[in-house]
């Protein structure tokens, strides 16, 4: 073994998948078992203890799942990762690891609208402030940050309004509160960005999207940098006793390894929202391709933006990478290689225009996801963000009018083809 | 546990590659500062070093303990009925030192500080007298990286390797 820094695109393929040591199988093998015999009643009275580690039970850890728990820890340049059952459940840990009734956090109110949701209704049932704030400028997360707070979030593109947080900025924000940065990088996938190399200590994404890159599987993953200091005194659930792992404490016992272990041992196990063993195989058999794929996204997607930019039937464009988005320069610090592939425009006439367009397309699928190989479509405001009242509607830079694009890997000249001929349909 | 990695002269951190071939040559491991305590790291790591995950002949070192784990706890390195290959140190950062002129006394080939822990002066006594030194790692965190146990938790072990070969220690 060699103390080599293996590349983004040796890691999308290799990392967290050794030849599979029973059989040498050089594919990740899909574990579908619900549970792992113990070796004696010994081994087992250590895992359940977390005296050792190992695999207990699906719910928590599973072979197939560890390898696409590794893969993305890699590639996102963190300490470890946990796999959840989709995005949304990836949050909803996350925010449970970190906060409890009588707690807050800041957020940045451009996220995507079943988030927002999740914060606002949901987690203030059980307690917990989301604190929202307009745009994303760091004096304002500074500004809501009290005793009680537990962590800043973020999405790195905002969905579907396109913003770009100074992720500086916040990170230095965090920092100096002694707070921990929860990014959702969903949009961008750790190929175009890592938000850790920024001064992000956790990532969130949705892995159903660009990570799965083929529409077909569900997933989340919870990724944390190791850098963290959970010792300050803010996170007592870290630092106290744990009755159910016989009064261990995290942070001593497990040290830069503890959100990810206690989010593991106690959210997942918990909460039980765990990935399926087939659906990681899934999203991994997506990542060893990313690099690749999101390249070709990028490029497709930049001729879409110039395509539509210049069409005489569309209103406006907005997509960080046109130099007359205020986010240009966010995106080009940020994301060099192309701030993704999902954006939003304006079809002249409006609304109903708007709808006309979305069931003229013949070859982009009308439907509720982004990051498929395929090209999509949607109107947010009637559906994705159909939960949010009309002030959120604009808190969230979501328009009446607006219409997202996710661009997929189809010949550039189709996608234009199909795009225009809709666009002409709309004026008939 | 950010603690500062104030630079000893003439030495550089073990890479991984370093480690792990340091854990495949000991053979035996005495775990000076060993606790009855099951939450307490200590525990924790002398569970894992006697259990099947690794296989070590472990000692056990602590003054006010007779017995652990159905074996004798001896006061002193001096005291352990055979030279341990490592010492393993579970210990205040000012006692650091007089651990590691302890372990060079008996004959130790390494010096293993636990994680959280840091000692410049430890690390020159040891590394004069030709004994290995690791810092501010855990012991069982690091077997587990090249083992399988970390990447069992989800975490990222930093090793590709295409051949089907599984250590066992």
């Amino acid at each position: 073994m060699t103390e080599r820094n293996w590349g983004f695109r040796t890691r999308s393929l290799h990392a967290g998948g050794r030849p599979d040591s029973a059989t040498g199988a050089r594919a990740v093998p899909i574990y579908q078992s619900t549970s792992f015999v113990f070796e004696d009643t010994e081994d087992a009275a250590d895992q359940f203890a977390l005296q050792k580690f190992g695999t207990i039970y699906t719910r928590i850890s599973n072979p197939t799942i560890n390898a696409f728990e590794e893969r993305i820890a890699s590639l996102e340049g963190g300490i470890g990762s946990v796999a959840t059952a989709s995005g949304m459940s990836a949050e909803f840990l996350t925010a449970a690891a970190l906060a409890g009734s009588g707690d807050n956090f800041v957020t940045s109110s451009a996220l995507y609208g079943g988030t927002h949701t999740l914060f606002d209704v949901t987690l203030g049932r059980f307690g917990v402030e989301a604190r929202f704030i307009n745009g994303d400028e760091p004096e304002a997360y500074a500004r809501s940050i009290d005793a009680k707070t537990k962590f800043l979030y973020t999405e790195i593109i905002g969905n579907p309004s396109g913003s770009i947080p100074d992720l500086d900025g916040i990170a230095e924000v965090a920092r100096a509160h002694n707070l921990p940065l929860v990014i959702d990088g969903t949009f961008s996938t750790p190929y175009l960005c890592r938000p850790m190399e920024h001064g992000a200590d956790i990532v969130i994404h949705s892995a159903t999207k660009f990570i799965g890159g083929h529409g077909n599987s569900l997933g989340g993953v919870v990724s944390e940098s190791g850098k963290f200091d959970w010792g300050s005194g803010r996170f007592p659930s870290m630092t106290d006793p744990v009755a159910s792992y016989n009064g261990l404490n995290f942070w001593e016992n497990f040290g830069e390894y503890a959100f990810c272990t206690k989010l593991r041992s106690e959210q997942l196990r918990d909460i039980g929202a765990a990935m399926s063993p087939t659906n990681a195989f899934l999203l991994l058999q997506g990542i060893e391709t990313l690099p690749f794929r999101m390249d070709a996204h990028v490029a497709n997607t930049k001729l879409v933006v110039d395509f539509l930019d210049d069409h005489e039937f569309v209103s406006w464009v907005n997509y960080a990478g046109l130099q007359s988005s205020p986010y240009f320069d966010l995106a080009q610090k940020y994301m060099p290689r192309g701030p993704g592939a999902v954006f939003t425009f304006g079809v002249k006439g409006g609304r109903e225009a708007g709808a006309r367009f979305i069931e003229s397309l013949q070859l982009i699928s009308h439907l509720a996801n982004v990051g498929d190989a395929r090209t999509l479509v949607i109107h947010p405001a009637s559906t994705t963000h159909q939960q949010l009242s009309d002030e959120n509607l604009v808190s969230g830079g979501v328009t009446p009018d607006m219409i997202r694009l996710s661009i997929g890997l189809e010949d550039i000249e189709d996608i234009l083809w199909d795009l225009d001929q809709a666009l002409h349909r709309v004026r008939r | 546990m950010a603690i500062t990695h104030v630079p000893v002269p003439g030495w550089s951190e073990p890479t991984a590659a370093q480690r792990l071939e340091l854990l495949e040559r000991t053979r035996s491991i005495a775990i000076v500062g060993v606790s009855t305590n099951p939450a307490r790291p200590s525990n924790f790591v002398a569970t894992y070093l006697m259990g099947s995950s690794a296989d070590y002949e472990v000692f056990f070192v602590n003054p006010s303990l007779t017995e652990i784990f159905d074996q004798p706890c001896y006061p002193t390195l001096e005291a352990l009925p055979k030279t341990p290959d490592m010492v393993d140190v579970f210990r205040k950062s000012k006692d650091l030192p007089i651990v590691a002129n302890e372990a060079v006394a008996i004959g130790a080939s390494s010096l293993w500080i636990q994680l959280g822990l840091w000692s410049v002066e430890a690390a020159q006594i040891a590394l004069e007298s030709g004994v290995e030194v690791v810092m501010d790692r855990c012991i069982k965190i690091e077997h587990a990286r090249f083992h399988g146990g970390l990447h069992r938790a989800g975490f990222d072990t930093g090793v590709i390797d295409s051949r089907r070969k599984m250590n066992k220690r």
